[in-house]
């Protein structure tokens, strides 16, 4: 028997496959994760919640069965974080809000329970922006999350728990949600693998929801592997889900090893436009030739319609967004005002209350959108600007396999940089909105890192249905660099 | 992203805006009024001036030419799946009201509603 | 009069409660009385991340009340979020449809005051219920959330409606329809069926419409007689004073006769209504279409018209197509006993129904008396075995013993008497002990015959055949 795993950089495959094999137990990964949990979360605030008894009951069934020679899952023994947005019975769900404090969910999210049939164990509940809304994860209602990578830095949002979890080695693989990049842009800033799946591919039944058109769940991992073999247990028709699409999972881990020969990468022309922080594009221009040399064959394309993809998400996630926070009243569950003299006032300071500043900004607006008399020029609008961008994803598949663009225009900014200016931060997020809004799917890796070794995300975008795309192209470059194997320093 | 001097401003600084504010304090607090959420002064103020700015860069999308296009309301191609009509598990009551901020006998509790006040 | 010189202009929103099993976006139960909180679940509770999955039941029976009333069904159709703030109202939103309903246009078919009228429909569409509210004499509401998501259809009717009466027989109306077709108990009482009406007045021959006044809180056929009758009235004095309508709604409460305005903010009808984007549009094709025309019954009007034309006087039929289930029975005990069908309406107005609570145990195995007997019954009276009042027995007997009057008539000679010898002997004796009515009658008294019949009937236990009876009394008195 192995002494006590080594997991600071532990691929998910790798100790999956050892549990299995019995070179350790489950409990011992647990205890392990535990440990740098303890030491190290608090500079790094990754966790809202740490469940460690339990991850330990749930790590000694699994050694249980495997001494008993029982079938296990495909992640048995693998410790995995699960952000705050998914509902787990009994454990407390915020979603990052003081409006939902103190919820302890009756139910179990569709993703959580698979992963958890899997065999995989739930260390806790990962740190994220209040319902979803931003890219920094300073909008946690909590505790803001700090960069593995520069502690002074975001870690990206709204799943910038989730990211720099993975990045830190305090979970060996995580799940987050992408609404307009959420998953995508902290894998970028933490340097680990993030992937947004199609729209419907992952079940949403159980995921606090934030704009229901747009949110996808989806897995982060160390490596292109590893994110997979997560999304190969989690994706799949849910009947619990109207929205979910009827197709099973596909080969994931097997397509990430499968290369790339005779591929077509097609690179976006308004995606390499001015606004790129220099160290960014050099890297992301030099992964493009590691791809030409892999036997990609690289194709310009255009998606015009890409000025107005930010436009168009921020109308039609804050309607959204508008509509699904309704029903925060602190009447069934959550924060409630401690004195209301009427129902009005129930209503009005619980909801001033419990919700924080981007929240209640979306709210407004996203109600300004939807009202009587502004509905067609805004928010119908911006439905229709929608199937425009969606239309130019589908006439860009025709000319190739897959998309290749950056996925943020900078590295990691400074916490409390961007915060003071809201559309500032919205203006970033202008390489990861549109894929979202035509609900293809999409990958960001590391391909790089900046002087001051911060790393740089690339992203894979393919068709509708086109994952087994992405994770070919994706783990053909991974396969040639080594940027995934870098790791931060400890805090 | 500048930021637009809000019409207070104007008077201080001497110089005039571009354009007429597109979202005034009166318009935020009817908003928030709609939607229950309880505002201070002082964040009508600042939400003004944001969303201000916020909604000069979103209405660009008004620029385009949508006559011909067709709604996108979801990214799926397929018809509402149906369910057959079959009971399943409730919640127990307590498991409905665990959660509930104030209970009673089995009931949410709510400050006294005034019938006929509400919808429906 | 004022009430001449103004026209009412009504148009009446129905809500039926769908009696499926399950509510229309979840799987709980949608039965009425189980205890506070008892049918919740993730979805019809609101809570953080549950999500509606439609139950195909609910749309079968929209569907099936669209054709009924002679709808446009759209091929395709979408739920839509209808926005505002109330306990029990648990996601903040409720899901109806707004752009894109399931049906459009129909009309709905009555009878007042003994013609035919119709009303036309501007729509129905699908929509979950919210969960019920109870007020306390203290300072606190309580809320119940079994009933939300319970499936609504929402009957919007053209302002066709002129009158309180015929307003009162458009929701019976409905109510008949929603029962024949076995998709709703359409019980006003219950919250089955509910009704808000938006009235207007305008000078008689005017055509533009009035300024509206919706009602709240209608809850009989009562009420939407006297709410109505009273806001016509309302808006009517209004106008004779020189004063103008207010558009709002007003709450009618019945204890005091009268509606009081609802001071709503003006705010509160924004709902802010955009397409639900948890559910896509729902496709409703040809086929399904098709296999729900043919399982349609024959409707209330159809089936006045038959009954009608079989015989039957209007009163009789209107009672016949009251509730399917009578209707039904009648056509199966008809067609057991053809030729006597006003005979069969009868005994089950008269006799059938009074000893039953509700119509539609007529449809139950365990009914006492099924069609078949009935009719069988029907035709001993009619081929004289049995008379009238020897038949009554009879069906009473058969009531309480599940017995078949054919079982009944054999095993205990109950029938009448016809056999000469024994009435003639019976006849004699009576004639014989009574010479002072003998005498009477046959000096002119004719009504005596009946003291005569009397008293045959006495001595033959009844059994005799009257009309054999009446022959030989009348040859023996001469």
């Amino acid at each position: 028997m192995a002494g006590a795993p080594h997991v600071e950089g532990a691929s998910i495959a790798a100790l999956a496959t050892g549990v299995a094999a019995k070179t350790w137990k489950a409990r011992d990964l647990v205890e392990a994760y535990l440990d740098r949990i303890a030491r190290l979360d608090k500079k790094l605030g990754c966790y809202l919640l740490v469940d460690g008894d339990g991850a330990r009951k749930a790590a000694d069934a699994v050694d249980r069965k495997i001494a008993a020679s029982e079938t296990v899952g495909p992640l048995a023994g693998v410790p995995i974080g699960l952000k705050d947005i998914f509902v787990t019975r009994g454990i407390e769900t915020t979603a990052g809000s003081k409006i939902l404090k103190g919820f302890i969910p009756p139910y179990e999210s569709t993703v959580s329970a698979r992963l958890s049939a899997a065999g995989a164990i739930s260390l806790g509940k990962l740190n994220m922006d209040e319902f979803a809304m931003g890219s920094s994860n300073e909008n946690s209602a909590y505790h803001p999350v700090h960069n593995p990578w520069d502690l002074e830095r975001v870690p990206g949002g709204s799943s910038g728990g989730s990211a720099a979890a993975v990045a830190a080695s305090l979970c060996a693989g995580s799940l987050g949600t992408d609404t307009g990049g959420s998953i995508r842009q902290p894998a970028s800033l933490c340097g680990v693998v993030g992937i947004k799946p199609t729209y419907g591919r992952v079940s949403r039944y159980g995921v606090i929801a934030f704009a229901s058109s747009l949110d996808h769940p989806g897995p982060f991992g160390r490596t292109v592997e590893d994110a997979a073999a997560l999304l190969e247990v989690i994706a799949g028709h849910d009947p619990c889900d109207a929205t979910s699409i009827p197709q099973g999972p596909g080969r994931y881990r097997e397509a990430s090893k499968a290369g790339l020969a005779g591929m077509r990468v097609g690179v976006p022309k308004e995606y390499f436009q001015t606004g790129m922080d220099a160290e960014v594009e050099a890297a992301v221009r030099a992964a493009l030739d590691e791809l030409a040399r892999a036997g990609a064959t690289l194709v310009p394309v255009s998606l015009p319609h890409t000025q107005y993809a930010i436009a168009t998400y921020y109308l039609i996630c804050t309607a959204e967004a508008s509509s699904n926070l309704a029903r925060y009243d602190g009447i069934r569950y959550g924060y409630r005002t401690a004195e209301a003299a009427s129902l009005e006032e129930l209503y009005v300071k619980t909801r001033g209350e419990g919700f924080g500043s981007e929240p209640k900004r979306r709210i407004v607006l996203g109600t300004y959108v939807l009202r009587a008399g502004y509905y067609e020029a805004y928010y119908g609008k911006a439905l229709r600007a929608r199937r425009l961008i969606a239309d130019d994803f589908r006439a860009a598949f025709s000319q190739c396999d897959v998309l290749v663009t950056p996925t943020s225009p900078t590295a990691a900014f400074k916490l409390g940089e961007r915060s003071a200016d809201p559309l500032q931060m919205y203006l970033a997020d202008i390489y990861t909105v549109a894929p979202p809004l035509a609900g293809v799917p999409a990958l960001s890796q590391c391909c790089g890192f900046t002087r001051s070794g911060l790393p740089i995300g690339l992203q894979t975008i393919g068709p509708a249905l086109g994952e087994e795309a992405i994770l070919r192209v994706a783990g053909a470059y991974e396969a040639r660099t080594d940027w995934h194997k870098r790791l931060p320093q400890d805090p | 992203m500048r930021s637009v001097r809000t019409g207070k401003n104007r008077k201080k600084s001497g110089r005039t805006t571009s354009k007429m504010p597109r979202i005034k304090p009166e318009e935020v607090r009817e908003i928030a009024g709609l939607t229950r959420l309880g505002l201070v002064e002082a964040e009508i103020e600042r939400m003004t001036h944001e969303l201000d700015g916020i909604l000069g860069y979103i209405e660009t999308v008004r620029n385009l030419d949508t006559a011909e296009v067709e709604p996108m309301t979801h990214a799926v191609p397929f018809d509402c799946p149906m369910r057959p009509d079959e009971v399943g598990q409730s919640l127990t009551v307590d498991e409905a009201l665990q959660n509930a901020p104030r209970r009673r006998d089995g009931y949410f509790e709510v400050p006294r509603i005034v019938p006929g006040t509400g919808e429906a | 009069m004022s009430k001449d010189k103004y026209e009412a202009v009504i148009g009446l929103e129905v809500h039926v409660q769908l009696a499926t099993r399950t509510k229309i976006f979840s799987i709980s139960s949608a039965a009425f009385g189980a205890e506070p909180n008892a049918h919740d679940d993730p979805v019809c509770m609101g809570l953080p991340g549950a999500l509606p999955v439609l139950n195909r039941a609910a749309v079968e029976s929209a569907v099936r009340l669209g054709l009924a009333v002679g709808s446009h069904i759209r091929p395709r159709c979408r739920f839509a979020r209808k926005h505002y703030f109330y306990p029990d109202l648990p996601k903040g939103f409720q899901i109806s449809q707004f752009d894109e309903p399931l049906c459009e246009g129909g009309a709905v078919t009555f009878r007042l005051d003994g013609e035919l009228r119709q009303v036309q429909l501007t729509r129905i569409h699908m929509e979950d219920d919210a969960g019920k509210n109870i007020h306390d004499a203290s300072g606190v509401s309580f809320v119940d959330y079994n009933r939300a998501g319970v499936p609504l259809c929402e009957i919007v009717s053209e302002p066709d409606i002129r009158s309180a009466d015929e307003a009162a027989e458009y929701v019976r109306a409905i109510r008949t329809l929603v029962r024949y077709l076995g998709i709703s108990d359409g019980n006003m009482e219950e919250g089955s069926l509910r009704c808000d009406a938006n009235v207007s007045i305008r000078l008689r021959g005017a055509t533009q419409l009035g300024t509206k006044a919706e009602l709240k809180n209608i809850n009989s056929f009562k009420h939407v007689r006297d709410a109505i009758e009273h806001e016509i009235a309302r808006q009517s004095l209004l106008l004779d004073r020189g004063e103008r309508v207010v558009q709002e709604t007003r709450l009618w409460d019945p204890d005091r006769g009268l509606s009081a305005s609802m001071r709503s903010k003006e705010q509160a009808h924004d709902y802010r209504y955009f397409p639900e984007p948890d559910l896509p549009p729902v496709a409703v094709d040809e086929a399904w279409i098709d296999r729900a025309r043919r399982s349609l019954p024959e409707l209330p009007e159809a089936r006045f018209a038959r009954y009608t034309t079989l015989g039957l006087s209007a009163q009789d039929a209107s009672v016949l197509v009251a509730e399917r289930a009578i209707g039904d029975y009648f056509d199966a005990a008809v067609a057991a006993a053809p030729a006597y069908p006003k005979k069969i309406a009868n005994w089950l107005i008269n006799e059938v129904l009074g000893r039953v609570t509700d119509p539609r145990q007529l449809a139950e195995e365990s009914l006492a008396i099924p069609p078949a007997a009935l009719a069988e019954l029907v035709d001993l009276v009619e081929k004289g075995t049995l008379s009238g009042k020897l038949g009554k027995d009879v069906f009473a007997r058969m009531w309480q013993e599940k017995r078949r009057a054919g079982d009944i008539v054999a095993t205990e000679s109950v029938s009448l008497v016809s056999d000469t010898t024994i009435i003639e002997e019976a006849c004699k004796r009576v004639v014989e002990r009574s010479p002072e009515e003998a005498a009477r009658y046959r000096a002119g008294a004719a009504k005596v015959m009946g003291f005569f019949v009397g008293n045959v009937m006495k001595e033959t236990g009844g059994k005799a055949n009257p009309k054999v009876v009446n022959e030989i009394l009348r040859k023996l008195l001469g």
